[in-house]
């Protein structure tokens, strides 16, 4: 571990103008404290925001709900208003983790979450998201949990993020503070694909920091489902994930929202296959035509081509569980 | 007429467990001492070739750095090969830390970072400057062309398998495939150095072995044994990865000579995996029968992988040979040298992986057949271990069928895979048997009472998590006729009475022996005092004495002892004995046998595998403590599931590293994997095994597991899957 300076502000704006591009904000600290063991990551300085508050779950005016950075994943899951009307989102945050690790990781921290490539955990193996123009061994290494989407030569990482995936079907909305003022930053706009600059994992400067996540009014709290397949039943990241919500008009499908977890450096959706939905009556060939279509252009690695398989598999499982409105929180660990 | 109540057989709570579970008990990385220093391993990056040079200027320029030693700064150490031997070790040239600027493999250490924190020990270590030159590197064992006879006594062929194979009606050809595993004990291997102001060590250290560590540290470095103490109270779990010193205890003990200070260092998780192992294997089986499938012939090929510089060798075909009766058996065991380090004993070594193949072929041989895979076992039981030609002493292994397959159901199976589902879970049931070696070491021990009545036995074998100083406490208790509550066994000290290695299973045989011995003899000692002592029981004959709770009864008298002690001259009496395993177990084979049946529920589209039940049923002679036990045999069976679906460290060949090297993707079950575990303790008895009638349970819970669950993920889907671990991806 790198030697650094600890500091603790008392106000967000107090917060963001210690920050600079050595530091790092800390919250719970499950995955941070990880990577500066392994010396991943290595700040100068630590910004602990705990005095922060930024600690409350709250109705918006608009009928959504706003979210404290600092919520813990544990709080936020089992909040009435949650369970209530985002039950998408508590499945999904429970399906994630520990309970130890939930009653330690914040709102804010699970978005900043770090791939968990072998090779970037691994500093003694090269990967251009720790050390930019290193190169790629995943590429053509152990690929088995790599991405099948959106990857790039020089990355091929995924988001390890259970919560992220609902929150992305769930349209919901980053608000980001910085030194210059606040911004919104729509949640399918806020982690990044990588290009040829894995080293960013979101659109996030080093001096903005999350203070909170609107959800939009609730929508799905009938149909829905999260559906995660990893290599064991708990305490594992998802080899593949899929937040299926679906609304209906009498037995069409009024909106369908499609997020995939564990295929691409980011949740991904594809608001085409999530159109084709709209105005069908479910069936199970209309689910595999969706499933079929968000796949196409899948670029499966040596090792993972039976993620493109399993996707497909569990996109009709997700949406299937979703139309029945099976979610009777019968998947919550 | 008074009669002792045996403590043996009776459940008795860990004693030691109120010490664990208040923090009270430390492991070797917890011993705390003033200005103690603080090493950090750093480890190569590469897999093959020479360290150039190590530039440590700028990490010893961090205050609070006190050294770096590497290959060109460090004490003397030897040379040679035999100095590195000890008791577990593999034919060959053990590796030496530190000693050269060879690279043998990736992650070997090559330079120990000491300062006054952990922190800043680890911070140093990102510093220093390793130059390299790199060579090539092969680590695949199925890439690798070469191999070479393995070192090991494996059984010659008896009969003609070819002729007898080649005219079976019903054949079984199939190979299987197991996967590189890393013990991973929760505790990470450690050592507390304490350099005292003679110059002496006293060390607490994570081993199996307090004397093979102190022996091993008197070759290495030159010490005389009587100035090198090495302790280990309590360990935090080591499953083999204990039973040779590992690197961290020579590279402590380096620092202390160097620095004249004491000294700990303490591997981290990644390290964990940058020594012995479970070595991947390549097995072939061939299994032919006659059409009621009575097995005509048996052949076992395997191939496991070694370093280049040791050839480790387990019992991996032995099994094939033994287990059933057959009159044509040829077995065949040989490895691959890779640039790799030397695989180690992980519990069940040998019996793990081996009986995956054999119980997986048995459960081939019982479709080929259309026999119920039970029922195949039971018409190939062998009362004679085949490779010996000798009987069995006890083989309870009909009963272990009889009562898991009743506990478990298996007459309402259907035999046809996919048959047996529940909406879109296909439901498997899939059983195996398990065999492992009941054997017994030399061991020693002490048995000391005092005026108080009080009783304390010691030998130098360690407990690892097993319940060693909880099943010796009831041996004791027992032998002496004393209390539980006034039994101190004391262990885990190289200056404590010879003992083995703790593995093998042959704790309780070998420790259990000596310690009942001397508290017999000392028991003899204090009746004669008593006769002596006491004129109205003089003359009553010695096998009308009772020892009960603490008390000699004879005709209407009751003594306590602590009062004959008392009488005593010394005010004490002290027994040491050396026990040999007896030699009536010479015309007989001993073993432990186990029948496991397993129900999976696998997800038709989604591959995903799930381990809803297991029986287990085990016959192990006289169980001692049925409950520590019974957890013996609830951990291995979570170990089998682990085998069988998560466990397998990959590596990326191309740099011939292992790339899952943390607990986060290096896959053991967890707690939602495991759902019920049922364990039977099958009577069995057995005069001839040694005087306590136990063979001991640490291995025979891992054994068949995995195979039972590969073929109840068959009975499931219909999917032969031979390569281990069984993941989702396979079965999809």
């Amino acid at each position: 571990m790198t030697p650094f300076s600890y500091h603790k502000p008392n106000s967000v704006s107090e917060a963001v103008n210690l920050a600079d591009a050595c530091s790092h904000f800390i919250a719970g600290g499950t995955n941070l404290v990880d990577l500066m063991k392994e010396n991943v990551v290595r700040p100068k300085r630590l910004i602990d925001i705990s005095g922060l508050g930024l600690n409350g779950i709250h109705p918006t005016p608009g009928g959504g709900v706003l979210i404290g950075a600092r919520v813990s994943n544990a709080d936020l899951a089992w909040h009435p208003m949650i369970e209530q009307q985002y039950p998408l989102l508590s499945d999904a945050i429970l399906a994630g983790a520990s309970p130890q690790l939930r009653n330690m990781a914040s709102t804010g921290g699970n978005l900043l979450q770090r791939t968990r490539c072998y090779y970037f955990y691994d500093t003694g193996t090269a990967c251009n998201k720790r050390e930019p123009g290193s190169g790629c061994p995943a590429r053509t290494g152990m690929n088995r949990i790599h991405a099948i989407l959106g990857a790039s030569d020089a990355c091929v990482a995924t988001h390890p993020s259970d919560m992220c995936v609902a929150l992305a079907a769930l349209e919901a909305v980053v608000h980001v503070q910085g030194p210059s003022g606040e911004r919104q930053i729509p949640f399918a706009d806020f982690h990044r694909l990588p290009q040829d600059t894995p080293e960013r994992d979101n659109q996030l400067a080093f001096d903005e920091l999350v203070t909170g996540i609107e959800l939009p009014p609730p929508m799905f709290e009938h149909h829905y489902r999260y559906l995660k397949i990893r290599d064991r039943a708990s305490y594992a990241f998802a080899l593949v994930s899929v937040a299926a919500a679906l609304s209906f008009d009498g037995e069409v499908i009024r909106q369908g929202r499609l997020a995939l977890g564990g295929v691409a450096h980011k949740p991904w959706r594809d608001l085409a296959v999530e159109r084709m939905l709209v105005g069908q009556v479910p069936s199970e060939a209309l689910f595999t035509r969706a499933a079929q279509t968000l796949l196409q252009g899948a670029q499966p690695l040596r090792h993972n081509g039976f993620k493109v398989t399993l996707a497909q598999r569990a996109i009709v499982r997700a949406l299937d569980d979703a139309a029945c409105g099976a979610a009777d929180g019968g998947a919550r660990p | 007429m008074i009669k002792s109540t045996p403590v043996v057989g009776t459940p008795l709570d860990r004693v030691e467990g109120v010490a664990k579970v208040t923090g009270q008990a430390r492991y070797a990385g917890e011993y705390p001492e003033a200005g103690l220093l603080h090493g950090s391993v750093v480890s190569s990056t590469i897999a093959r070739g020479r360290v150039l040079d190590i530039d440590s200027t700028q990490a010893l320029r961090v205050p609070g750095v006190i050294a770096v030693l590497d290959h060109g700064h460090r004490p003397h150490i030897s040379s040679y090969d035999d100095d590195y031997s000890d008791a577990d070790s593999a034919e060959g040239s053990p590796f030496r830390p530190l000693f050269n600027d060879r690279v043998l493999y990736s992650g070997q250490p090559v330079a120990l970072v000491v300062a006054q924190t952990l922190e800043l020990a680890r911070y140093a270590g990102s510093l220093l400057k390793i130059e390299y030159a790199e060579e090539a590197h092969q680590t695949d064992l199925f890439a690798c062309q070469q191999s070479h006879p393995a070192p090991a006594e494996t059984p010659a062929p008896r009969g003609d398998f070819a002729g007898q194979f080649a005219g079976a009606p019903v054949q079984v050809d199939a190979t299987y495939l197991t996967a590189n595993e890393h013990h991973n004990p929760m505790e990470p291997h450690a050592s507390t150095v304490h350099y005292k102001a003679d110059g002496t060590l006293e060390i607490h250290d994570k081993t199996q072995g307090t004397q093979n560590c102190q022996d091993y540290l008197h070759k290495v470095f030159g010490l005389p044994k009587a100035d090198i103490r090495v302790r280990a109270a309590f360990v935090g779990g080591a499953f083999g990865s204990g039973l040779r010193p590992q690197y961290q205890l020579p590279l402590a003990v380096m620092a202390a000579l160097h620095l004249k200070r004491s000294v700990r260092v303490t591997l981290t998780r990644q390290q964990m995996f940058t020594f012995g192992y479970r070595p991947r294997t390549e097995q072939r089986l061939r299994l032919g029968a006659d059409a009621n499938g009575r097995l005509l012939a048996i052949a076992h090929d395997a191939l496991g992988q070694t370093s280049r510089f040791e050839d480790f060798t387990e019992h991996l075909v032995e099994w094939s040979g033994m287990l059933y009766q057959c009159d044509n058996v040829a077995l065949s065991y040989r490895l691959a040298s890779l640039d790799v380090y030397t695989p180690l004993d992980m519990r069940a070594p040998g019996a793990g992986s081996g009986m995956i193949a054999l119980e997986c072929a048995m459960d081939e041989l019982a479709c080929a057949a259309k026999i119920d895979p039970l029922e195949l076992r039971r018409r190939n039981f062998a009362a004679n271990n085949g490779n010996e030609g000798k009987p069995y002493s006890s083989k309870e292994l009909l009963a272990c069928y009889q009562q898991g397959a009743e506990r478990f159901g298996w007459h309402e199976r259907t035999p046809q895979p996919r048959s047996m589902r529940n909406g879109n879970q296909l439901i498997g049931w899939g059983m195996a048997g398990g065999v492992w070696e009941a054997m017994q070491m030399k061991a020693s021990a002490k048995a000391r009472i005092d005026a108080k009545g009080h009783l304390t036995v010691s030998s130098a074998t360690t407990d690892i998590g097993t319940g060693t100083y909880t099943v010796m406490t009831q041996i004791a208790a027992d032998a002496a006729g004393t209390r539980v509550e006034d039994v101190t066994f004391v262990l885990g000290d190289s200056s404590l009475p010879t003992a083995p290695l703790q593995g093998g299973s042959f704790t309780v045989s070998s420790v259990g022996s000596a310690v009942r011995q001397a508290c017999q003899v000392l028991r003899a000692k204090v009746l004669e005092h008593a006769r002596k002592m006491h004129p109205q029981v003089a003359n009553t004959p010695r096998e009308q004495f009772v020892f009960a709770d603490g008390y000699l009864h004879a005709d209407s008298h009751r003594m306590a002892m602590a009062d004959i002690v008392a009488s005593a001259p010394d005010g004490e009496f002290e027994v040491q004995i050396e026990a040999e395993p007896g030699a009536r177990r010479q015309p007989f084979s001993t073993a432990t046998h186990s029948a496991v049946f397993v129900e999976v529920h696998v997800d038709e589209d989604l591959g995903t595998i799930k381990v809803v039940r297991v029986v287990s049923a085990v016959a192990a002679g006289r169980v001692v403590n049925p409950k520590t036990a019974r957890s013996q045999i609830l951990g291995g069976v979570v170990w089998g599931v682990g085998m069988a679906l998560h466990e397998a460290a990959l590596t990326d060949h191309r740099l011939g590293r292992i790339v899952n090297h943390n607990l986060a993707e290096y896959h053991i079950p967890v707690n939602a994997d495991i759902e019920d575990i049922d364990v039977i303790f099958v009577e069995e008895h057995d005069e001839i095994v040694n005087e306590l009638g136990s063979k001991g349970v640490g291995e025979i819970g891992v054994v068949g597991v995995a195979a039972a669950v590969a073929n109840a993920v068959y009975h499931a889907t219909g999917k032969r899957v031979r390569e281990f671990p069984i993941t989702l991806d396979k079965v999809l």
